[in-house]
């Protein structure tokens, strides 16, 4: 039941988000600094982890081709397919759903507990709007994270191939050229707009609803976390069975 | 002015406000005092528009809350200054921005004109030289003066003030209720505190309203509350050895 009400509260939340808008001049500032508190201060973690898993995949991908008759770009082809497909689009949304959804959070949660967002419904100010709409807005360049996730997951698969031995620089190549169909950026674009969506709405759901003290905000972040990432899963399934399935 | 009617207000079972009436009146400051419980916040917020009610009234200069357009709830909340208990200033903002934030939110001002205001506040608090200062480097008392300069900088017509001396030392304590007292008579406007500070009490209290489980006990004024025989009002503020004193000396004083 508790369920239930939450789903519906969450919703409601998404409708008063859009009413009663903040004066431009003050939302602009605010999405120009959640673009540099959620999108540019997130680009190193994203840049490490895609160059490095992008690696691991080369690696174990060339580790588990035992058989000759199995071309050696098939590696790049793998490495592709996983980063674009999957690992970028997913795999990061998860990450982040731990840095930035914490953080979106953790925020939110601390301006209720203090009364800073009392203070704003009091000056009349639709503080959903305030300070969920920005963060909404911000992430909508998500995607532009995501393509550098897959730019360097594909380069890191690379340099591990070529530099580890596993493969030839041409291999890799002619792997990653290999039965290029487009419509997979666009599905994996499609699902990080979607992952964008839910990375700045359920954080603030749970900063924005949490009740009581410091000890209430940490457990907000965590269930923040877990619920940001149950659903994006879920999202991924039902966007991949919808559009590859 | 504010006129508060058979104001009812529960949340599931626990019913908190039980049928409050009383008026608030322009250019005073009206102290709203009670133990912890007896309904003082709810009180508080549902004058203030954040918390709904059941039952009853509450009209600011003859204009029903319940009767209001969204434009005229809009249009009295830029009137309203309130000054939170923890002071609840914008973190991310330095002291001047978060003076300047309603400034921004509701006029046309240019960045002169809104700075120039802040700096006037500023000054009218005693706090200049302290405009880029964070909240977090600022101390309870300077974080408490920010929250009424920031309350005060729209001129609104209704300060509000949630327990404005929790956490404060004594001489802050008084600082900060002759700042309020100044500032309600300076500008003429209807000043209401939610406080369980005695000093307070019989410092700034030119109205009294006194709740006890979610019921008016008592209204009075400073002066009338010393001579009170209210078994509870009694109870409640001359509950210090301190203040038995304070009221025996009154009463002989005024015999």
């Amino acid at each position: 039941m508790k369920y239930l009400h939450n789903i519906g509260v969450y919703f409601l939340m998404i409708k008063d988000m859009f009413r009663k808008p903040t004066k431009w001049s003050v939302m602009k500032n605010l999405i120009l600094k959640d673009i540099d508190d959620l999108i540019i201060n997130s680009l190193g973690i994203v840049a490490f982890i895609s160059f490095f898993v992008g690696g691991v995949v080369a690696i174990q991908t060339s580790l588990n081709i035992s058989n000759p008759l199995i071309p050696k770009y098939l590696v790049g082809f793998a490495t592709r397919q996983s980063i674009i497909l999957e690992f970028a689009p997913t795999f990061i949304s998860i990450i982040m759903a731990g840095k930035v959804g914490s953080f979106i959070t953790s925020s939110i949660g601390t301006m209720r507990v203090t009364e800073q967002i009392d203070a704003l419904e009091v000056m009349g100010i639709n503080s959903l709007n305030y300070l969920v709409f920005p963060k909404l807005i911000a992430l909508s360049l998500y995607p532009f994270a995501i393509s550098i996730a897959m730019f360097l997951g594909i380069l890191g698969g690379l340099v591990a191939c070529v530099y580890g031995g596993y493969g030839s620089y041409e291999d890799y190549i002619q792997g990653v050229q290999l039965d290029f169909i487009t419509f997979h950026i666009i599905y994996a674009f499609i699902k990080t707009l979607v992952f964008a969506f839910i990375l700045a709405t359920i954080p603030s759901f749970y900063g924005y609803y949490m009740r009581g003290g410091a000890l209430e905000v940490g457990k907000a972040s965590t269930t923040s976390f877990v619920w940001t990432s149950v659903v994006i899963i879920l999202l991924n399934y039902l966007i991949t069975s919808l559009l590859l399935g | 002015m504010i006129v508060v009617d058979n104001l009812h207000k529960s949340f599931g079972d626990a019913h908190i406000l039980k049928g409050i009436s009383t008026s608030f009146e322009k250019g005073k400051t009206n102290l709203i005092i009670g133990q912890s419980g007896s309904g003082k916040t709810v009180f508080l917020k549902c004058l203030l528009g954040l918390y709904s009610y059941e039952k009853g009234s509450i009209s600011y200069e003859g204009k029903s809350l319940n009767d209001m357009t969204p434009n005229e709830k809009r249009d009295l909340r830029a009137d309203i200054g309130m000054v939170f208990q923890g002071s609840a200033l914008f973190d991310s903002m330095t002291i001047a921005e978060n003076v300047m934030f309603p400034l921004r939110m509701f006029t046309k001002q240019s960045k002169s004109e809104m700075e120039d205001r802040v700096n006037q506040v500023l000054n009218r608090v005693n706090l200049d030289g302290a405009q880029h200062k964070m909240p977090s480097e600022a101390s309870g008392g300077m974080q408490k003066r920010v929250a009424i300069a920031r309350a005060i900088v729209n001129n609104p017509k209704f300060l509000f003030c949630d327990e404005p001396n929790s956490g404060l030392d004594p001489k802050t304590a008084i600082v900060i209720d002759n700042l309020i007292q100044e500032i309600t008579d300076e500008f003429n406007i209807t000043t209401v505190i939610n406080s369980h500070d005695m000093n307070s009490v019989m410092e700034i209290g030119e109205k009294i309203v006194f709740l006890k489980n979610g019921h008016k006990e008592w209204e009075g004024s400073k002066d009338t509350i010393f001579k009170t025989d209210n078994e509870a009002v009694t109870n409640f503020v001359y509950s210090s050895e301190l203040f038995k004193k304070v009221r025996k000396m009154y009463l002989e004083d005024n015999t």
